[in-house]
């Protein structure tokens, strides 16, 4: 098993921007007449969920194997 | 830094920025324990087992360098300076980066060296790779220090914590996952704080934009700001143009200084041989990936000015036009002052209070603390494979276990984050971080960049010509700060130590020239140093033994089999590209 980085990091960012733009509905908070935390909590959100499906199902390729090296992408290639 | 003198702080949270602090810090430590599980031996532990794919150890690479200098130095310096700060970046780091990955990484990684130190071993000798080793250790648990020092100090003054809490609090966090899950945790958690910093600090510098009045208005208020303080208009907001002498602009430095001194000297030492960053690509799963490493760092280390540098050009602008206005507006942004003058240090913590309500307030700290916390924890990595490596295997006790060296370098772990605790009620007594830390690069870096050189591209240069050069250049390097003062300093931290009463060589316009200078005084002495010397002393490795570590004798990398834009040649080309066209646009 390994440990794919883009499931940490979107599952990270995903509650964060819930938090934030939860905090955007119910606490509405205007800087320079925008209520940041709305929009950019739905930014932080929507990277969240992008590197999420990406680890789940994107290709590999970006996964950390410890121990064993793989997936080296010069090799992928048919001899010529 | 300063306390407040009645206990009182410049930032208010709610419980939702406390919220946001404990979901980062849990995917901190449970990273460090899922990762915990995979690792086996000493080299999984230090080196991460050689398997990172390049797109992590670039991002890891670039963030590595995030420490506690760059995020507050860099956007304190976009206050004071303007533009011109953005020098560090696209002078002082792009094309050190493109040649690290072009030129040197090939014998970094095709050595199969595991550290820095080691490849000085492998070229040269022991008491060069020594040398190297002891100074790097020392280094490394200093930057950790001041980084624990930097936030624990901010921290006090934000928030009102309680500064020897937060300085065991953050040792503890960095502890805790680094000695579960070693250099791949350090790695991991600096990809989410390289998300996080560009996440948290992109609406800053978009709501600053907005307050200004666009770039125009940045322009004009700069231009204003540039006049007042008796400089030509366009003095702030251009690269170049104001470099013909060290009075023209607020740096106190001329066009050669820079271009030698920062853009060479500097930036190729720090960014060619420091193997806190250098660590990072050597990780890397395969060559290809050990070269793209730093050039994909390149990319965002060349925006980095738009989201670090502009907000402190932003509040430059505001605090000038609040100065100024005929009725000044009290909810208006402006920079606050410590005796007198401005608080360049408070630049980015003040914008986050001002222009972030709760919510983004605990994104954007929360990216402020993870910059010092994987400052400490590359630092704290990096002293590990030293210490194991190049320290405890060369000399206390060699030919052990795997087992044993993981063992070791855990241990390490241990012994680097107390050590750096020492070194940040150290750094307590310094006040200025950033010269410190310039202080120590130009002593460390600079004279090693001319042995990488002379190693590398010169079969020629020998054990002893290497050694004697760093000797030498570092002793000029203390020779020159001791000798010339900064404009207004006197002898002490700030150079002048050797002066005994006499009257200094030279003084320069500012620290920062004095600096530029001293670095390119190390590198010049080591550089001709080491060259004499390896001409007087025989050559003691042949060139069979220097097969991989010497350019002549290195086969070269066959490229035509790798994807066209995965070739490092044609990625570093995109970037110092776009770098030559921004420059262009800013000169």
């Amino acid at each position: 098993m390994a440990l794919d980085l883009r499931f940490p990091l979107g599952l990270m960012f995903v509650i964060l921007g819930a938090i934030v733009t939860a905090v955007g509905i119910f606490k509405p908070q205007e800087s320079l007449g925008i209520d940041i935390n709305l929009w950019w909590g739905l930014v932080l959100l929507a990277f969240g969920a992008v590197m999420l499906l990406l680890a789940i199902f994107g290709k590999g390729g970006t996964r950390i194997k410890t121990g064993v090296v793989l997936e080296n992408p010069e090799h992928l290639h048919p001899p010529h | 830094m300063h306390i407040l003198a009645d206990g009182s702080h410049l930032l208010n949270l709610g419980r939702v920025d406390y919220l946001i602090f404990i979901v980062y810090f849990a995917f901190v430590l449970g990273i460090g324990a899922v990762i915990k599980r995979f690792i086996k031996t000493g080299d999984d532990f230090l080196l991460s087992g050689r398997s990172v794919p390049a797109w992590i150890a670039g991002l890891a690479f670039i963030s590595a360098n995030l420490g506690a200098q760059e995020m507050i130095g860099m956007s304190a310096s976009g206050a004071q300076y303007g533009i011109l700060t953005t020098h560090f970046y696209w002078l002082g780091a792009i094309p050190a980066m493109v040649f690290l990955g072009v030129f040197m990484i090939p014998f970094y990684y095709g050595s199969k060296a595991r550290s820095v130190p080691e490849y000085l071993k492998l070229r040269f000798d022991e008491k060069t790779r020594g040398f190297n080793a002891f100074s790097f250790a020392f280094m490394t648990i200093m930057s950790s220090g001041i980084s624990m020092y930097a936030l624990s100090a901010l921290l006090q003054i934000l928030l009102g914590w309680n500064f020897n809490i937060s300085l065991v609090v953050s040792a503890l966090i960095v502890l805790i996952y680094t000695f579960l899950g070693g250099l791949t945790a350090a790695i991991y958690n600096e990809v989410l704080q390289f998300f996080l910093i560009v996440l948290g600090f992109l609406p800053l510098a978009l709501l600053g934009l907005k307050d200004i009045g666009g770039w125009s208005g940045l322009m004009e208020r700069l231009n204003g700001l540039s006049l007042a303080n008796h400089y030509q208009p366009q003095t702030l907001t251009t690269l170049y143009r104001h470099l013909g002498s060290p009075h023209d602009n607020p740096m106190g430095v001329d066009w050669f200084s820079l271009v030698f001194g920062l853009g060479f000297v500097l930036s190729f030492g720090y960014w060619c041989t420091d193997f806190l960053v250098v660590q990072r690509a050597m990780a890397a799963n395969s060559m290809g990936a050990a070269r793209r490493t730093p050039l994909i760092a390149a990319f965002p280390k060349m925006l980095f000015p738009f989201i670090i540098i502009l907000p402190g050009m932003i509040a430059a602008g505001l605090s000038y036009h609040a100065a100024h206005a005929a009725a000044a507006d009290p909810s208006a942004y402006h920079l606050p002052m410590k005796n007198g003058e401005f608080d360049y240090n408070m630049t980015l913590p003040t914008l986050l209070g001002h222009y972030f309500p709760t919510g983004m307030l605990g994104i954007g700290l929360t990216a402020l603390m993870a910059s010092f916390m994987s400052g400490m924890a590359g630092n704290v990595t990096a002293f590990n494979s030293v210490w194991t490596y190049d320290i405890y295997e060369a000399y206390i006790r060699p030919g052990q276990s795997e087992q044993h060296y993981l063992q070791v370098g855990r241990a390490a772990t241990i012994f680097g984050i107390l050590a750096s605790i020492c070194a940040a009620y150290v750094a307590n007594q310094f006040n200025n971080i950033m010269n410190l830390l310039q202080m120590v690069f130009g002593f460390v870096n600079a004279p090693l960049f001319a042995t990488f050189v002379l190693g590398m591209f010169w079969r020629r240069s020998t054990g002893h010509g290497a050694f004697t050069g760093l000797v030498f250049g570092t002793l000029a390097a203390v020779a020159h700060y001791g000798l010339t003062l900064p404009l207004g300093e006197h002898p002490g931290v700030k150079g002048g130590w050797l002066l005994f009463g006499h009257a200094p060589l030279h003084v320069y316009d500012s620290g920062m020239a004095q600096s530029f200078v001293t670095a390119a005084w190390a590198f010049s002495v080591s550089f001709v140093v080491t060259l004499i010397v390896s001409l007087l002393t025989q050559r003691t490795k042949t060139d069979e033994e220097l097969r991989g570590l010497v350019y002549a004798l290195t086969p070269r990398i066959k490229e035509h089999e790798t994807r066209f834009l995965a070739r490092p040649a044609v990625l570093g080309a995109i970037v110092l590209g776009i770098t030559l066209v921004l420059s262009i646009m800013f000169w």
